[in-house]
């Protein structure tokens, strides 16, 4: 089992960077030839880093369209980057100071995460316009997080795990030594979700985190009449003239 | 008219139920083999259709950024699925824009992604049919491309830039929309969109002359094709004739006549809307921009000037510089944009939109006007979705609204708001735009602009409103063919400059 583990372990954490950047790289890649922001819009480039700031950081727009979507999503999103960083004590020896402090934070970003995630499936189950749009797999993703928020939380506070153990466990696997993991299932099952979660966020809608850097309606500056925007491609129009 | 009987009013908030199907039907008309292949499209729907639509897809998404990842970003939250006024007046869930992309994003999974190919049922993907297409052609013409749906979404996921595509992609199958089509083949072939040759353009405005001095007792003119001109003026040919627009235009001049500013039409480049945009392709946007361009060299002009035309504005401010070169900011080895850009006077912004033009006069005193000749008019503001999410005018974001607001409340004693919810960046669109002010989509024209004149209806009843002004031509058009529907005058809808031209003092220079 550990060893089963360990290479599903190393199999994920590889698609997962090497699909994300190769995505990334591709949106990088294909040009905008237009100036597309929606306006009003901001007229200087560090106007547009606080655009898309506010827009990662707090949602803005999902604040202006729905406000229980917003609150679902911005309650899941920001546990889902506490617990996340939380974990990062399985990864580290010594533990970071920050590592340390927010690790009771962390523990109830658990419980409010999972609470962000079943309002956001109370929305796709109940709400009409949602239900239609909603396919199989965006009920899937819901249900993933939420099997994995649960058996995390049960190993805290129900049925607890040798953490001491999977601590050494994964800092051996970042030195390429497999050693032997803990076989309870809620173990289990928890760590096969997160790395099918990893492999396969670079082939889903998963890709909305990166993608949001990439929209020419938020990233670009509105400066359209003071400079000449001109991709590559559609230059190549003008010698042909 | 008597076919279209307006649907009733709702309490507002709305939150639509859905009807499945309700707009199920088989889109505008399609255009004929002579106007598709004026463009350079196929004049019917090719045999292998199948593989040059997936083709096409693949080329667009190479070549644009946003469609590349719009496919991918969404996640279905629902964001955007009450803020189309397509979906709020018709009920239809696929006109929910999500839903709406979705009808490209489903052939996309399918022939572009790993998911889509092993798992089409998971992810919502399918085949690319005939079905398929007929329903493209359907629902991506029950968009007008307004953006209101970007401003809602947390990743700006634009929903025009699908409908572009799409469209781009049936066009070059064979399946191109009629009413556009026909209209650029009329600008390339004319120069307007209406098709008036130069002869006839000459004489109405000789016509409008007279009209005006019969009206002022002054020579106020509408220069055409004058070399040496300070400012060419570029407005949408409707402004030559059909009301309320002609009012607005006799506004331009007043406004030009009152500073001793030297102006001129172009009889090539007598147009300023460009359906290249509503069509999605690049190569017509690009193409229609050019004219400008040349008729600004010929002519020799310092300034061009922009008329009320929401989209017009939208490509002028947004794309010209990129199209065409007017503007300002041109690399020195551009050569190019170069060409246009030493001769444009850039202590003025170029392009320039005539309320820029007009506001920049006010605060400058050099206009004086009676407000009492507005004050038979409690007047609200329209923002049009193109200028309020695709443009901006002055040196400030939201500039677009404030100075036709400002220059309605130079000119006039009364202005009220209506819903904040539906003007400036969250303006509903008139139900007209993008390539759908046509006669054979009056019903969509007719229950898309219902959540604008259960609006107004609003504002009407608060308020007595009975001037909506809009500085769009298309919002022009569609509001005084529908709002009779309504049960409203259909001069209720009309342009800011009308209301300048009312209320403007002039001398006797």
């Amino acid at each position: 089992m550990s060893m089963i583990f360990a290479i599903l372990f190393y199999l994920a954490t590889l698609l997962f960077v090497v699909g994300l950047l190769s995505r990334i790289k591709l949106y990088a890649q294909t040009p905008a030839p237009l100036k597309i922001p929606t306006t009003p819009a901001p007229t200087t480039k560090t106007g547009v880093a606080f655009r898309l700031t506010r827009e990662v950081v707090f949602f803005e727009s999902l604040f202006k369209a729905n406000l229980w979507t917003w609150a679902a999503g911005w309650l899941f999103h920001t546990s889902l980057l506490l617990v996340t960083l939380r974990h990062l004590r399985y990864f580290t020896d010594p533990v970071w100071g920050w590592v340390a402090f927010i690790q009771p934070f962390g523990i109830y970003a658990g419980i409010t995460m999972l609470l962000g995630l079943c309002g956001l499936w109370a929305r796709r189950l109940f709400v009409e316009r949602i239900r239609y749009i909603s396919t199989p797999s965006d009920h899937l993703w819901l249900v993933l997080l939420i099997v994995i928020a649960v058996t995390g939380l049960l190993m805290q506070f129900v049925a607890h795990t040798d953490v001491v153990a999977v601590k050494t466990y994964f800092l051996g696997l970042l030195h390429l030594d497999i050693g032997s993991l803990p076989s309870d299932a809620l173990l289990l099952l928890h760590l096969f979700l997160v790395f099918a979660l990893l492999a396969l966020f670079p082939l889903s809608k998963l890709l909305h985190a990166p993608g949001v850097f990439f929209s020419p309606t938020r990233n670009q500056t509105d400066d359209c009449r003071e400079h000449r925007h001109l991709s590559a491609w559609a230059g190549k129009l003008e010698s042909e003239k | 008219m008597a076919d279209y009987t307006a649907p009733a009013y709702r309490t507002i908030p709305i939150v639509p139920a859905l009807k499945p199907g309700a707009m199920e039907g088989k889109g505008p008309f399609i255009a004929n083999d002579k106007h598709q292949e004026a463009l350079g499209f196929p004049g019917q729907l090719v045999e292998d259709w199948h593989d040059k639509a997936i083709a096409k897809m693949g080329d667009l998404l190479g070549k644009f950024r946003s469609l590349r990842v719009y496919m991918d970003a969404c996640v279905h939250c629902g964001a955007c699925s009450d803020k189309c006024h397509y979906f709020i007046g018709t009920q239809d869930p696929k006109n929910m824009p999500v839903a709406r992309q979705d009808l490209m994003r489903s052939i996309y999974r399918r022939y572009f992604t790993f998911a889509g190919k092993y798992f089409p049922k998971l992810v919502g993907a399918r085949d690319l049919t005939r079905e398929v297409l007929d329903e493209w052609y359907n629902y991506y013409h029950q968009c007008s491309e307004c953006r209101r749906c970007s401003v809602f979404c947390p990743y700006g996921i634009d929903t025009a830039e699908v409908t572009m595509a799409a469209r781009e992609i049936l066009a070059s199958v064979g399946m191109g929309q009629k009413y556009s089509n026909e209209i650029i083949g009329k600008v390339h072939k004319i120069g307007n969109n209406l098709g008036l040759p130069e002869p006839a353009l000459r004489d109405t405005l000789e016509g409008l002359e007279e009209d005006v001095k019969e009206d002022t007792g002054l020579d106020i003119k509408f220069p055409l094709d004058v070399k040496g001109a300070e400012v060419l003026l570029i407005t949408p040919s409707a402004d030559f004739f059909a009301e309320p627009h002609i009012d607005g235009l006799i506004g331009y001049a007043k406004v030009f006549h009152a500073t001793g500013t030297s102006w001129t039409l172009s009889s090539m480049a007598s147009e300023g809307a460009n359906f290249g945009m509503f069509i999605g392709s690049y190569e017509q946007l690009r193409k229609i921009a050019l004219r400008i361009r040349e008729a600004a060299l010929e002519l020799g002009v310092k300034r061009i000037v922009v008329g009320e035309c929401g989209h017009a504005w939208r490509v002028a401010y947004s794309f010209w510089n990129t199209l065409s070169g007017v503007g300002d900011g041109a690399d020195e080895t551009d050569r190019f944009a170069q060409m246009l850009q030493k001769q444009l006077d850039h202590r003025y912004k170029q392009p320039t939109h005539i309320c820029e033009f007009t506001w920049d006069l006010i605060q400058r005193d050099a206009l004086k006007f009676d407000k009492s000749k507005n004050d038979r008019f409690v007047i609200t503001m329209h923002d049009s979705c193109n200028v309020a999410r695709g443009s901006r005018m002055g040196d400030l974001p939201g500039g677009q609204f404030e100075i036709p607001r400002n220059i309605i409340k130079a000119v006039a004693n009364n202005f009220v708001e209506m819903d904040a919810n539906t003007t400036r960046e969250r303006t509903f669109c008139c139900g007209g735009g993008g390539g759908l002010l046509t006669d054979d989509l009056m019903d969509l024209r007719v229950k898309g602009a219902l959540p604008r004149m259960e609006v107004l209806n609003q504002a009407v009843q608060e308020h007595g409103v009975n001037y909506m002004a809009a500085i769009c031509a298309i919002c022009k058009t569609q509001f005084s063919k529908i709002m009779p529907v309504y049960g409203f005058d259909r001069r209720m809808v009309g342009g800011v400059h009308q209301l300048v031209s009312n209320a403007i003092i002039l001398g006797d220079k």
